[in-house]
């Protein structure tokens, strides 16, 4: 029994068969993360006693025959974006050091109902605001393929978890392409499901319209499995779709014959990496050889797309992250000792030397101490583009532009049934080899954010190695609610390949 | 949205920094200055569109008219509300002098 | 416009009612008034990480209720924004409102006083919007400097806001117009409009009109003063006392410096009810730049005609026409029926049983007016807790006009009836009271008469009133005979005495 190597679907059974119980199983990949975690930095908290006696609690009901849930006994991870009311929930951020929610995100809540064990919480870009992991206040993730690079964000910590192991599944937010991108990066699989499909209460708001919770395993068939837990309506989040959810492991084995996938030539355009390219078109032909179909299709507003992703979620961000302000809870500053702490002065900007009220100080200060430089900007940006006089040429000019770039998606999806490419440009970077450039670092995202503008969904898995071994990601995106399609194409593609399967080695020597 | 790229000073940034509450030292003020304005001028290649006739999206969905019963739920009790906050009496959130009325509209 | 100034006073309100739910707007916590500080407070008011808000079905349909009953057209779609601001009172950093798609619009509230102080004024409404509360921030005043003490139970708590147009002409037909918007939310269950308990709260906006006569370079015009908005008034009566006192103020300021409007910025001034003044308030410099933006949490709705015509079904009458009603079907003045609907629908519920079991409205409507609600405004008591029901005042009133005994004695028996809450009988039994044959009357009026032979000459020389000196004497002889009956006795036998 190698539980590091298995696959949740294997797990779970192995699990029910009594194969292995839950305590061993847990203990498995917590000592694994104890072991490896030092390295990675995927985790912000490990939470042993409390999935121990988890575990012990699920083994003990299976022994006495009485009930358990459909994951009984399979250690998962939660990025640190979901609140949970037994451990910590930070954001990666300063801001909510020590915070504690007094209750379970709604996926949390199903997870715990499934009888899943929480290993601990994962790192992540602060308020899942970064595509590199860097923007974390506890420290970078270091992709387990290369520990000099990063594993991509913000869900970098779910990301690197699974590829080193730690858990065989993680959760994980996707705004603008948080699950896809890492995933790729980290050589696992992401789904970001339809808006709406999983509940987002209880997952601190980055970009309310955009925001979406999904899966990150090792393949499209766990993925499945785990979806079949968190997905659902969820009365509590007045944006969850009240549809049923499908038996997504009963319909993914199926071939895909006349399925007809498409191939945006923009794609492959200057900046795409040739090895990147290369995998990508090796791809299609596995889908092929599967039986799909191959259509150039076009999203004529996709390049757009960044930049009207930069104006909305900004702008949502700007008065979502509105609350962490130091009055109900996470970070306050001390009184009074602001103004010449720094060189340069503090100064509350507009009121020349000092601030109107107590209360005012409060807040200035205690949101520039508590947030990082990334969520600083973020939220600039966003309040000026709401702003008297901005509104219209900036945020009202993005929505009108997100209309066009959905239309495109819907019009695209009349001729094919899922879209097929590149989920970055490049592989993994270097760490730093971004952080002094916001808007290099923005343009990670060009081929996922339009997934989220869109509202539908997309999933992410390995395609290919490069030369230097670091892994190659392809996306697949579909029509709202196409979640079946998304992974029976994936699954299908891991049918035949074995690019999941491979593992990294870095992290065993700790080179950074 | 105007042909040429908007180009933020110190004192605009001052202003935004002051309605986003974030207090910027003279410093974070020149450097946000600088990259905001490279920001706002990329973005603003939105302006090369013409949406004259194209609806603001602000949701992907196309949902409406989501309601709950009137039925009242568990409220936390006060040490649960209160748990987090940085200061607090037992009974009430303490926050620095407000010097004013409610905010209640 | 009042006749004697040399202006016209310009008034606007905005009224601010809380909604008669259960919970609040977004979530399940309770709206009851008076709870410890932060019993009444969840994930979503007190807004937390990761909370979500779902709108409260019943709160929409109210505040739908309240466009519909001050006659503004209601929008087919509907949707929340979200209006920015940082305040400790509201966690969020948010308050979840309506910006540019209000779900009403455009309706209008007549008021008209029966008394013709002021002749009948339609306000025209701009809006009413639904949006969220905020909690509350308390002041610990005599330390200055110490901390500031957040509740919550308040946050979230739906309230309907209602605004509009500047169309009131004085002080007394603002607070008038704001009794009639009072007395129609309550009526039609929208809210306990309890000022006390901030059910309702009220802004006004002031400006004058001021004709400035012709000179030799201008013609004649008027001029408009700024407009101050005036805050902190805590009863209609303050409203009426500030507007008042606003309205002088600005006469005063004009005088000296003949400021117009556009040229200064909208102040703010709070009401000093003690003092009886208003003063300015702090201008804060970014404080219009809410940043509003469409709430991505909340989903838009949509009202169908149907939807309209249900919730128009189960209104009930609003004032303005159940003083039409109760005026015509009982044969009451309209000063009658507004005295009787201004008190509120239970007391217009009792009346209507009671007129209905006497049969005859003027004389249901007296006894309302001069027993039940004189008694109930001495006790401070409520029509639903009056002890006297309707067939129990229906059954004493039978009893007068049948003669049993005559209404100052029948309103001694109403008075103990009041106290004892028993039944007629058993109140006139124990006082003793019992109806008096008319031969034993007839008996007594002879005796009377043989013993007052002055009285007897004073009438038959014309002076009738002068029977009024029988009835005190036979009163003492007989508490229970009825003393128009010994008065209408004795003048008929010294009429027979010829």
């Amino acid at each position: 029994m190698q539980p590091l190597e298995m696959s949740a679907v294997d797990l779970v059974a192995a699990l029910r068969q009594g194969d292995i119980t839950a305590v061993e199983c847990a203990t498995v990949f917590l000592d694994r993360i104890e072991a490896t975690n030092g390295s990675i930095n995927a985790f912000l908290a490990v939470d042993r006693e409390g999935a121990l006696a988890r575990a012990a609690d699920i083994d003990a009901r299976r022994k006495a025959g009485k009930p358990v849930g459909p994951l009984a006994g399979l250690p998962v991870a939660l990025k640190d974006v979901l609140c949970t009311a037994d451990m910590p929930t930070t954001c990666a951020s300063k801001m909510l050091a020590g915070f504690r929610p007094p209750y379970d995100a709604d996926v949390v809540a199903r997870l715990r109902r499934a009888d899943a064990v929480f290993v601990g919480k994962t790192n992540m870009d602060e308020f899942a605001m970064g595509g590199s992991n860097e923007n974390s206040a506890f420290g970078p993730v270091r992709n387990p393929w290369d520990l000099s690079r990063a594993p991509g964000g913000s869900s970098g910590g779910s990301a690197a978890c699974v590829a080193a192991d730690m858990a065989p599944v993680a959760i994980g937010s996707d705004t603008g392409g948080s699950i896809r991108q890492p995933a790729g990066l980290c050589g696992i699989t992401g789904l970001k499901p339809t808006y709406g499909r999983v509940s987002r209460r209880g997952l601190i708001a980055f970009a309310s319209s955009l925001d979406q919770i999904g899966p990150m395993a090792r393949s499209a068939a766990d993925c499945a499995l785990i979806m079949e837990t968190i997905a659902g309506h969820d009365p509590g989040d007045s944006t969850s779709l009240a549809v049923d959810v499908p038996r997504y492991t009963d319909l993914i084995d199926k071939p895909l014959t006349g399925v007809r996938i498409g191939r945006v030539p923009e794609h492959f355009a200057a900046g795409l990496d040739p090895e990147v390219a290369k995998g990508v078109e090796e791809a299609f032909a596995v889908l092929m050889a599967a039986g799909a179909t191959v259509h150039d299709v076009q999203l004529p507003h996709a390049k757009y797309g960044i930049p009207t992703y930069y104006l909305i979620a900004p702008c949502e961000a700007s008065s979502n992250l509105a609350r962490y302000d130091g009055a109900h809870y996470g970070h306050r500053a001390e009184p009074g000792k602001g103004h010449r702490a720094e060189a340069g002065g503090q100064r509350s900007a507009g009121q020349a030397g000092g601030f109107e009220s107590p209360l005012v100080e409060m807040y200035c200060r205690s949101r520039a101490e508590g947030f990082g430089p990334e969520v600083k900007r973020r939220i600039m940006l966003g309040t000026y583009a709401l702003s008297a006089g901005y509104y219209d040429a900036y945020y009202a000019k993005a929505l009108r532009v997100r209309r066009l770039i959905r239309q495109d998606y819907l019009d695209a999806f009349q001729t094919v049934d899922l879209i097929g490419g590149p989920v970055s440009a490049t592989p993994a970077f270097k760490l730093g080899e971004k952080t002094d450039d916001p808007l290099a670092m923005y343009l990670v995202d060009l081929y996922t954010v339009g997934t989220n503008l869109a509202g539908v969904g997309g999933i992410s898995f390995p395609c290919g190695f490069t030369k230097s071994g670091l892994p190659i990601g392809f996306q697949l995106q579909a029509p709202p609610l196409a979640e079946p399609l998304l992974l029976q194409a994936a699954d299908r593609f891991q049918r035949l390949t074995d690019w999941h399967r491979r593992r990294p080695q870095a992290m065993e020597g700790g080179k950074a | 949205m105007s042909t040429s790229p908007q180009t933020l000073t110190t004192k605009d940034v001052a202003k935004v920094g002051l309605l986003a509450r974030l207090a910027l030292s003279e410093a974070d003020l020149e450097r946000m200055a600088g990259e905001l304005s490279k920001i706002v001028g990329f973005v603003s290649m939105l302006g090369e569109l013409d949406t004259a006739d194209v609806a603001p999206l602000a949701h992907p969905l196309d949902t409406q008219n989501v309601f709950r019963d009137d039925v009242p739920a568990a409220s936390l009790s006060t040490a649960e509300a209160l748990q987090s906050a940085p200061r607090h009496d037992g009974e009430c959130f303490l926050v620095p002098a407000v010097l004013g009325e409610s905010s209640a509209a | 416009m009042s006749t004697n100034t040399p202006y016209t006073t310009i008034i606007g309100l905005e009224v601010h009612v809380q909604l008669m739910t259960r919970t609040k707007l977004f979530c399940g916590c309770s709206t009851k008034f008076g709870g410890a500080p932060n019993t009444q407070v969840c994930p979503t008011c007190l807004g937390l990480p990761g909370s979500l808000p779902v709108m409260n079905r019943q709160a929409f349909d109210l505040a739908l209720r309240a466009a519909l009953a001050l006659e503004c057209t209601i929008a087919p779609f509907t949707k929340w924004d979200r209006k920015n601001y940082f305040y400790p009172d509201l966690p969020k950093g948010y308050q979840i409102s309506q910006f540019d798609l209000p779900f009403s619009s455009d309706g209008f509230l007549e008021v008209v006083d029966p008394k013709g102080a002021f002749e009948p004024r339609r306000v025209g409404i701009v809006r009413v919007h639904l949006e969220e509360d905020a909690g509350k921030s308390m002041h610990d005043d005599a330390a200055g400097t110490g901390d500031t003490r957040i509740d919550l139970n308040r946050a979230g708590t739906p309230l309907c806001e209602i605004v509009t147009q500047p169309d009131l002409r004085s002080p007394q037909e603002a607070r008038a117009w704001l009794n009639e918007l009072k007395l129609l939310l309550v009526y039609l269950g929208v809210s306990d409009c309890n000022m006390q308990e901030g059910s309702l709260r009220v802004d006004a906006n002031v400006n004058l009109h001021i004709p400035v006569p012709a000179t030799a370079g201008a013609e004649a015009r008027i001029a408009k003063t700024p407009i101050v908005e005036i805050k902190n008034m805590n009863s209609f009566r303050s409203v009426e006392r500030a507007l008042t006192y606003e309205a002088a103020r600005q006469w005063e300021e004009w005088q000296a410096t003949k400021a117009e409007m556009g040229k200064t910025p909208k102040q703010t001034r709070g009401w000093d009810d003690p003092a009886g003044i208003t003063r300015a308030q702090r201008h804060k410099e970014e404080s219009s730049d809410y940043r509003y933006f469409p709430e991505p949490d909340l989903v838009p709705v949509t009202v169908t005609a149907e939807r309209i015509q249900s919730i128009r079904g189960g209104m009930g009458e609003p004032p303005v026409s159940l003083r039409k009603t109760l005026a015509s079907q009982w044969q009451i003045s309209a000063y009658d029926a507004d005295v009787l609907v201004n008190q509120g629908r239970e007391l217009v519920d009792y009346f209507e049983d009671l007129a209905t079991r006497v049969g005859e409205g003027k004389v249901a409507s007296n006894w309302m007016q001069q027993d039940v609600l004189r008694i109930l405004n001495e006790t401070n008591g409520t029509v639903s807790a009056f002890p006297v029901r309707p067939a129990g005042l229906a059954d004493l009133i039978g009893r007068v006009k049948k003669g049993d005994f005559d209404t100052s004695r029948a309103r001694e028996i109403f008075a103990e009836m009041v106290t004892s809450g028993r039944p007629v009988d058993d109140v006139v039994a124990g006082m003793g009271i019992s109806a008096v044959s008319d031969d034993d009357v007839i008996a007594l009026c002879r005796e009377l008469l043989a013993a007052n032979p002055k009285i007897v000459a004073d009438v038959k020389s014309g002076k009738e009133q002068a029977a009024a000196g029988l009835i005190g004497q036979a009163k003492k002889k007989n508490a229970n005979v009825n003393p128009g009956k010994v008065r209408a006795i004795c003048l008929d036998l010294i009429r027979e005495m010829g």
